[in-house]
């Protein structure tokens, strides 16, 4: 527990996620924000987050890629999809690419939070069962 | 769902079909009538013609014996006083004594001579043997006496002469080598004629009579009455061989009329036959033959009426199935299209909300932790009111996406009752407050079912609310389950609210439609509609106007998981 739980947020819409994140910070997790698929594998390449709240449609590498990587190169890294393209299709695709769950923007932040826990909680207990959906 | 026709159509579908009917029962009636017209005309004819010489032919052949024997009469008595003529002299014959004795033997010899009488080359009677007094009498002005010279021999018509009886007069002429001649002549009754007539055994409606050339009776007839009346039938002679012909009698009965002349007089032999005695048996077949006909028309106009009728209910019915299925189609389309405009505007407004409710939530995050200032208090009531104001927004492009495809279908075992009660508990306090009584008739032994509670919820939810909305106040609800088929079970809300207009019931599971102008986002039905579809179930609407609407849902035991992935 030692440290505050590291969260990853990725979206082009900086606006939102600077937002989002000086929000989580309040409510103490260490931070990072990302703009796009580049720059969000290569923050997890250098420090695996605990969570990554990730967005699906983004300029460059796209969300569903994005979580595919992460996944494979860090299974313990647990993904938020969180978009306002929300549709059952995605929802599944992400469900079956190992994402933690499937958020539809905008969210209640006290949502956010319980999903954020849950997903650490998840991945703190049963780390061998992360990556199923 | 709702099925209609559009207000108008409906008369031209009747009408095309009307057509439809029409030209079928014409082309099976034509097939069939046609066929069996042409066959009864050909047998008519051909029993027609077989009958007709059954009957014609004993008649020709007996009106030709008769007409011949008639002519052996006449011969016989031609002859005799031609013998007479060229076997005595004139002087021997002008003797009265030998005139008597010659005339003696002739009518001895031969039945029917009533006279006997010689006439010189001036036409003076110079001598007679009979029962008038004619002697001296001067004929050369006669026709007869003419043609007699002329021809060699006469046989006159039939008159009446001595005791009215009828006679026919003969005259043959004697020519001497010198190249003078003399005439003898005699007149024989013409009882004979009846005699021979009698002996052709005609049965009592028929006829037989004797006519000259003129029409005039030479014998009496049954038809036309006595000798020398007139007969009005009309016959077109020919000199040899028996006619026969169709004609009208008297009272305009039909008759058979056979008709031989006869080659020593001018003399037309008719033999009459009624043809209602003649042609009762092809009276009786024609009769027999049309009741058939008839028959066999009649139940042909049954068979095309009814089989026609068939066809055209089952092309109707297939019509209005392919119809069916071609809304349906053109609705899901509807649906699916509209769902992506849906989808499209609210992944739109998502994005730019969640900036707003990150925004709005950083400030209240950071009010919560700033000191007190002057206008603490009223910034927090603002910041509540604009996420409040998100979260309506966020509630509606929910909805939109929901409708374009519902997030996260989860199945699970569960029992349509408890959902349905669930929900109520949602609306108990508006129908309290509606003072609308909500009766429940739920099956206790219904299965349970494999299908998604959230969903279910929404779906009766958006139900109730439509029927609570409809309903005035204390009005009622009935709420009935039941399992229906082996495959699915049924939940129907009943209200005895306002009720639908069939434009309305057209319309209720299309998106955007809203009888609700101020409040309604027009989305309720259709996402019932697509929640309810998605789950593999279907939706029966059935309404009257201001008597009530009952929906009912089917769902399947079962779910097939017809989301895509």
């Amino acid at each position: 527990m030692g440290r505050k739980p590291r969260v990853l947020i990725v979206d082009d819409e900086q606006d939102f996620a600077n937002t989002l994140a000086e929000r989580l910070a309040l409510r103490d997790f260490d931070t990072e924000v990302k703009k796009d698929g580049e720059g969000a594998l290569a923050a997890v390449e250098n420090n695996p987050p605990d969570v990554v709240v990730l967005d699906i449609r983004m300029p460059g590498i796209g969300g569903f890629e994005v979580l595919r990587r992460i996944k494979s190169a860090h299974p313990r890294v647990q993904v938020i999809l969180l978009t306002g393209h929300g549709s059952t299709g995605d929802g599944i695709k992400g469900m079956e690419l190992g994402a933690f769950d499937y958020l539809i923007k905008p969210v209640d932040i006290k949502d956010l939070m319980k999903k954020i826990r849950a997903a650490i909680e998840s991945s703190r207990f049963s780390p061998k069962e992360q990556g199923k959906s | 769902m709702a099925e209609g026709l559009k207000p108008g159509s409906d008369e031209a579908i009747e009408s095309r079909y009307k057509k439809l009917r029409r030209n079928i029962l014409f082309l099976m009636l034509v097939m069939s009538l046609v066929p069996l017209t042409i066959m009864a005309v050909i047998n008519y004819n051909e029993y027609r013609r077989t009958l007709r010489g059954e009957i014609v032919e004993p008649l020709r052949g007996l009106t030709g014996k008769a007409a011949h024997s008639l002519d052996l009469y006449l011969d016989e008595r031609l002859s005799a006083i031609r013998f007479l003529a060229y076997a005595y002299s004139l002087e021997q014959l002008s003797n009265k004594s030998n005139l008597k004795h010659v005339f003696w033997a002739l009518s001895s010899q031969y039945k029917g001579f009533i006279d006997l009488g010689l006439i010189d080359e001036k036409g003076i009677q110079i001598g007679y043997c009979g029962p008038y007094k004619l002697e001296g009498k001067n004929y050369s002005d006669q026709a007869w006496f003419h043609e007699a010279v002329v021809r060699g021999v006469y046989v006159s018509d039939v008159f009446l002469g001595y005791r009215r009886f009828p006679h026919v007069a003969m005259a043959v002429k004697r020519l001497e080598e010198d190249g003078s001649f003399w005439i003898v002549r005699t007149t024989i009754d013409t009882k004979r004629f009846e005699d021979v007539i009698h002996s052709m055994n005609l049965d009592p409606s028929g006829d037989a009579f004797l006519v000259n050339s003129k029409g005039i009776l030479q014998t009496s007839s049954k038809l036309y009455g006595k000798v020398l009346g007139e007969c009005p039938l009309v016959i077109s002679l020919s000199p040899v061989g028996t006619q026969v012909i169709e004609a009208k009698g008297p009272k305009g009965e039909e008759l058979l009329v056979a008709y031989a002349q006869l080659s020593h007089a001018d003399y037309v032999l008719l033999v009459v036959r009624p043809g209602a005695s003649v042609l009762r048996s092809w009276y009786s077949l024609k009769r027999e033959m049309l009741v058939v006909f008839l028959l066999g028309i009649l139940g042909i106009i049954v068979a095309s009426l009814r089989l026609t009728n068939l066809i055209v209910k089952r092309i109707e019915v297939a019509d209005i199935r392919r119809e069916a299925a071609f809304r349906e189609l053109q609705h899901s389309h509807k649906l699916s299209s509209i769902g992506k405009l849906a989808a499209g505007v609210a992944h739109e407004i998502n994005n730019p909300m969640a900036i707003i409710n990150e925004k709005a939530g950083l400030m209240k995050d950071l009010l919560e932790t700033s000191g007190e200032f002057e206008y603490r208090e009223k910034f927090s009531t603002l910041l509540d009111d604009i996420l409040k104001a998100v979260d309506r927004t966020k509630t509606i492009t929910h909805r939109l996406l929901g409708f374009a495809k519902r997030m996260e279908v989860r199945f699970e075992e569960l029992q349509l009752n408890d959902v349905v009660k669930e929900v109520l508990g949602f609306l108990e306090k508006e129908a309290l407050y509606k003072n609308v009584e909500i009766r429940l008739q739920l099956d206790e032994n219904l299965p349970r079912i494999s299908s998604d509670r959230g969903q279910l919820q929404q779906v009766f939810l958006n139900i109730l609310t439509n029927a609570l909305e409809a309903v005035e106040e204390e009005g009622l609800i009935t709420i009935t389950s039941w399992q229906d088929g082996p495959d699915r079970v049924a939940v129907s809300v009943q209200d005895n609210g306002r009720g639908m207009s069939k434009e309305t019931m057209e319309h209720i599971f299309e998106p955007f439609f809203t009888t609700k102008r101020e409040y309604g986002t027009g989305l309720g039905l259709s996402i019932t509609y697509g929640i309810v579809k998605k789950l593999g179930g279907d939706i029966h609407v059935a309404s009257q106007e201001s008597v009530g609407t009952t929906l009912t849902v089917f769902l399947p035991l079962k779910s097939k998981d017809t989301m895509e992935g």
